[in-house]
């Protein structure tokens, strides 16, 4: 990528934070990456299989109008037919939501085990001359098993929304209210996929100014909402949406670095996923313990945020 | 707040710049390898800072630091 705009891997890595981000293969769509995601995780624990009876799927690239893509998914894992399936078109916030939608259906004790999968393609809707983007972004799946047990718990969610930040964060053309025509297709012809699914736009300074405003203000919430003080918590992991942004957070909220987890100079920004492949990749590396209070946060186009405190 | 603590915190936020060359009427537009990534770590230097949130709109009128300095009094106000 340095070579088409001018710049070496390690200038890229200078301004964005990153060196590698996944891209998918041409044919793969979001579900997809979601799909290899759930059997990787269900191959280990294989005993969930026949328990799940909730199946959340977030992506904000569904594979059709109808049905619903947790519905393919479903068949595809092979899951029992008593169970749930319910799409959530989320981008950035949407693990959080998915969490929380998975706590009260589980609580509710209308369901005894959900598998959460949350999968974005953003290479899909990238401009190939769009560096900031292409820069920051790159293409995941990831899955997760939460089950009613006394082993852990997921605490009280704080939500916030401002729908006028559309226009800052959003993708341009691809769905029922602006449709592909051919003017389209021909204006991106040269482009790959001719940007079938859509154009992503983002305006970078108000993603940070939006950012530095909710970010801070949700992380307060959450600890009053939860009871916590912000020293019992040992680990913050926020959506990753950037090095700047994560940095810039990172001071303003006074959070120490060792409590600050962050995991995206080989991937990126991948969306809906990045919260739990941190959570994953921090368990790892030894910085996420059983025990642990981790408090999470998501927050991008929408603009939507929401965030909570899990016992982990 | 004063403007000789503005101009040291763009000095040490910008690894650009030789610290103690940044005058009040220095053009922060003009230093070399400007970029929109500039404009980002300035909008959350002065957050960090003043706790004053800059508008695209207002930093689109900001070109020297005298500017930044005044923009800044005015919404710290």
């Amino acid at each position: 990528m340095g070579s088409l705009f001018g710049k070496t891997e390690d200038e890229i890595f200078k301004i964005t934070g990153i060196r590698n981000r996944c891209i998918r293969d041409e044919h793969q769509i979001g579900s997809d990456l979601g799909l290899i995601a759930a059997q990787k995780l269900l191959t280990e624990f294989p005993e969930f299989v026949e328990k799940i009876d909730l199946l959340i799927f977030c992506t904000e690239g569904l594979d059709y109008k109808a049905p619903t893509t947790a519905s393919t998914l479903h068949y595809k894992l092979g899951l029992k037919e008593d169970c749930a399936c319910v799409d959530m078109p989320m981008g950035c916030a949407g693990f959080v939501y998915g969490l929380s939608l998975a706590k009260s259906v589980l609580l509710g004790e209308d369901a005894t085990c959900a598998l959460f999968i949350t999968a974005d393609i953003p290479s899909s809707v990238i401009h190939s001359e769009d560096f900031e983007m292409r820069a920051i972004f790159g293409d995941a799946g990831a899955a997760v098993i939460l089950e009613n047990s006394h082993q852990g718990k997921i605490g009280r969610f704080v939500f916030g929304t401002d729908g006028s930040g559309a226009e800052n964060l959003n993708v341009e053309n691809g769905s029922t209210r602006n449709q592909i025509d051919e003017k389209w297709l021909k204006t991106y012809e040269n482009e790959p996929g001719k940007l079938s699914h859509g154009r992503m736009h983002m305006n970078g300074l108000e993603i940070v100014r939006f950012s530095l405003q909710k970010v801070p203000a949700l992380l307060e919430q959450v600890l009053l909402k939860n009871n916590v003080e912000f020293e019992e918590i040992d680990l913050f992991i926020f959506h990753q949406a950037s090095d700047f942004i994560l940095r810039s957070l990172q001071r303003k909220c006074k959070i120490p670095s060792e409590k600050f987890y962050t995991y995206f100079e080989e991937i990126g920004n991948t969306v809906s996923c990045s919260i739990p492949i941190a959570m994953r990749q921090a368990e790892l590396e030894g910085k996420l313990k059983r025990g642990y209070k981790v408090l999470i946060a998501g927050f991008g186009v929408g603009y939507s945020w929401g965030g909570t405190v899990i016992d982990y | 707040m004063n403007i000789q603590e503005l101009i040291e915190h763009i000095e040490n936020e910008f690894d650009e710049l030789e610290k103690g060359k940044l005058q009040s009427d220095s053009s922060i537009r003009d230093m070399e390898g400007w970029s929109s990534m500039h404009a980002l770590i300035l909008i959350a230097l002065v957050d960090n800072h003043y706790d004053v949130l800059l508008t695209g709109e207002e930093l689109k009128n900001v070109f020297t630091v005298e500017d930044l300095y005044q923009v800044i009094l005015k919404r710290g106000t």
